[in-house]
């Protein structure tokens, strides 16, 4: 018989099995993942980090207008995906491509909000992917609404809902496990805790002992992880995902990680923290430490490597000839989505732009 | 259906009733809407007929309620949800501004939201202080959202019906005090659907433009006008977006004075958009400035004091004496 506190408590310390210099770990409750995930893994972090580092080199370029990158947080946002199905949903923030990409959305379509030709570029059917949600923890609650809808129909769908360590303070973010615990509904709430919102520390967001530990309130068990670890990220949140899917309800996941950047390139990390803060994160990067383990393990040969190096590659090509073009905008479309049938006033005022238009090219 | 003599209150609960049978996917939800039958029992009995999985209660939080709805709305189904009052809904005011308004147009129409939020709307009917506000303006600024408020027991009916039937997110505003007025009606949907504005009485000396709970007060007054020998036309909006320009503007043309009836405040709300829509297109048309006849831009008054805020017959009358008259 377990007690309420050993079932919803989060671990003592996050769950690590393998750790920044390379060393397994073994942990009582949680295994190694297999070989395969682990290797497949790692050609996904190799992807993922060259996604955000190509990306941030188009936003100095002009060829985005801002990008959030993940840099450092890869791990989380590769593992998000890697433990979902097929028909399983992806609740994105506006920080999350890398995860989307790793989902099988295009990667140019994933770009459309941050390059500015529209809103949202994906098809959220197509993988399940829910809109970049760019108001904190706004999404949380609509992921529930998507996992319980599953369950009316009688769906075994699993919601990953990715919000941030800034978003555990909103209100959503408390009124979205609330709700999923109530509605029993299967959701994992996944906080990638990367100290900063913006410019304000996790000091400020909170006193609780971790992120993790909010789960106690509402009766949702809660666990934590390193964040860069993973090995450790597959485990927890794969075990999640089961536990969700099985019946027992929603999960909630803290994953320690670092912005080891700014928060984009708009933003100047320099004004509110020290580079000697950063220094030790980069020592704990999630690339490093599986390389140095697979290395270890002789199961990093030049077949893989070359592989993961091409893969990435084509992500940068991918990228660099897809976002070269300036994207056609149609002035049309601002009055297009907005109703399944339009109003008189919005035909009268797209007439209006038209007309406007035409007297220009006179 | 047949011929009968019923209130509002039961019109909604039996356009509910109609639509979660005719569509195993609506859903209705919210606080008190399940065993209570809500706070003003509109979704009475629906649990009941249709089980927990039907209509149901939920945590009490606003944000969350629509929140959970747009899930629900983007997986299949087709969330109706109450708002227990209109000044309990702005918890949810970020949800429906940032995601419910917005979620069709930000993905180019792959995700159109089926959902419902209702909110019983308006004064009148003595609730202490954050029950009774005129919250319309808000949802009506809002592009994406469409906002219908019925004032009669027959619309009440159609609308609803037509508001969960259609494939775009609906505010719709029940307004509190009409909820008990009955009337005998063929419980159909046969009144026009939503964006169409009725002439609700012809009249050829000036026009009144009211919507929801200013209805019938424009119609009792143009009783007493017509009784001192002027005739007036009242128009019900019925839907506030989509606006109906023609109707409107085809009575206003038709008798060249107006007045705008309206319960909300009236420093920058739908009711001066009324007037300025209707003059850009009627100018020409009209032998008056338009005047409005709307609350004061105070807080929604105590219940001893509501009596001074709500827009009366006498109001209104006074307002069409002063249409210069004398000039024409």
């Amino acid at each position: 018989m377990t007690t309420v506190e050993e079932r919803l408590l989060p671990s003592a310390e996050p769950v690590r099995l393998i750790d920044q210099d390379g060393v397994q770990h073994d942990h009582p409750s949680y295994q190694l993942p297999h070989r395969e995930a682990l290797v497949g893994g790692y050609t996904e972090l190799i992807k993922g980090r060259r996604f955000n580092d190509q990306a941030s080199a188009l936003v100095r370029q002009g060829r985005l207008a801002v990008y959030p990158s993940s840099h450092g947080q890869e791990a989380c946002q590769v593992a998000a995906t890697m433990v979902l199905r097929d028909g399983d949903w992806l609740f994105p923030t506006y920080r999350d491509c890398v995860s989307i990409v790793s989902r099988g959305v295009d990667p140019i379509e994933t770009l459309t909000l941050l390059r500015g030709d529209w809103h949202s570029g994906y098809d959220p059917y197509a993988r399940n992917v829910a809109p970049q949600s760019t108001p904190l923890a706004t999404q949380l609650t609509h992921a529930v609404g998507v996992a319980h809808a599953a369950r009316l129909k009688g769906e075994d769908t699993v919601v990953m809902a990715l919000c941030g360590d800034g978003a555990t303070s909103e209100g959503d973010f408390h009124e979205a496990l609330n709700f999923a615990a109530v509605f029993h509904a299967p959701v994992v709430f996944f906080i990638q805790n990367n100290e900063y919102a913006i410019s304000v520390p996790l000091a400020r967001q909170t006193v609780a002992p971790s992120l993790a530990h909010k789960g106690i309130g509402y009766g949702v068990p809660g666990e934590r992880a390193d964040g860069n670890d993973l090995a450790g990220l597959l485990a927890v949140l794969g075990q999640a995902v089961k536990k969700a899917r099985e019946g027992e309800g929603p999960q909630l996941v803290e994953a320690h990680t670092y912005r080891v950047q700014a928060h984009t390139n708009a933003d100047d990390a320099t004004r509110y923290r020290e580079d000697d803060e950063v220094t030790p994160w980069l020592e704990r990067d999630p690339i490093k430490r599986l390389e140095t383990y697979l290395n270890e393990q002789g199961w990093l040969d030049d077949t893989v490597r070359e592989h993961a190096e091409a893969m990435a590659d084509q992500v940068g090509t991918q990228l660099r000839d897809g976002l070269m073009p300036e994207p056609e905008v149609d002035p049309w479309e601002l009055f297009a989505h907005l109703y399944t049938e339009q109003t008189q006033q919005l035909r009268e005022q797209a007439a209006f732009l038209r007309d406007e238009l035409a007297r220009e090219e006179v | 259906m047949t011929h009968m003599k019923i209130s509002m209150a039961q019109a909604l609960n039996q356009a509910l009733r109609d639509a979660m049978k005719a569509d195993d996917t609506v859903l209705m939800f919210g606080e008190d809407v399940g065993a209570l039958g809500g706070v003003f029992r509109i979704t009475d009995g629906l649990t009941e007929e249709f089980g927990e999985d039907r209509c149901f209660d939920t945590p009490l939080a606003e944000s969350g309620i629509v929140g959970m709805a747009v899930g629900l709305a983007m997986n299949g189904m087709r969330p109706v949800v109450e708002m227990q009052f209109d000044a309990f809904g702005y918890p949810a005011f970020e949800q429906i501004v940032s995601h419910v308004a917005k979620m069709r147009n930000r993905t180019r129409g792959k995700i159109t939201l089926p959902m419902v939020i209702r909110m019983p709307y308006a004064g009148g009917i003595g609730g202490v202080e954050h029950h009774c506000d005129s919250s319309e303006s808000y949802y009506a600024h809002t592009p994406g959202l469409t906002v219908v408020a019925p004032a009669t027991v027959a619309d009440a009916y159609t609308l609803l019906r037509r508001a969960i039937e259609l494939p775009d997110p609906v505010v719709f505003m029940e307004p509190k005090k009409l909820y008990w007025a009955k009337e005998e009606i063929d419980l159909t949907e046969g009144q026009p659907g939503i964006g169409t504005a009725v002439v609700r009485r012809e009249g050829a000396d000036a026009t009144l433009i009211a919507y929801g709970p200013t209805v019938p007060v424009a119609l009792e007054a143009a009783e007493v006008v017509a009784a001192e020998g002027r005739q007036l036309s009242v128009v019900d909006l019925r839907s506030i977006v989509p606006f109906d320009d023609e109707t409107v503007c085809a009575a206003v043309r038709r008798t060249g004075r107006a007045v705008v009836v309206a319960e909300a405040s009236g420093f920058a709300s739908v009711s001066s958009e009324i007037v300025a829509r209707v003059t850009e297109r009627c100018f020409h048309s009209l032998a008056a400035p338009i005047r409005r006849v709307t609350g004061f831009d105070i807080p929604y008054p105590p219940p001893k004091l509501e009596k001074y805020q709500l827009p009366g017959v006498d109001r209104i009358l006074d307002a069409v004496d002063d249409l210069q008259w004398e000039d024409s």
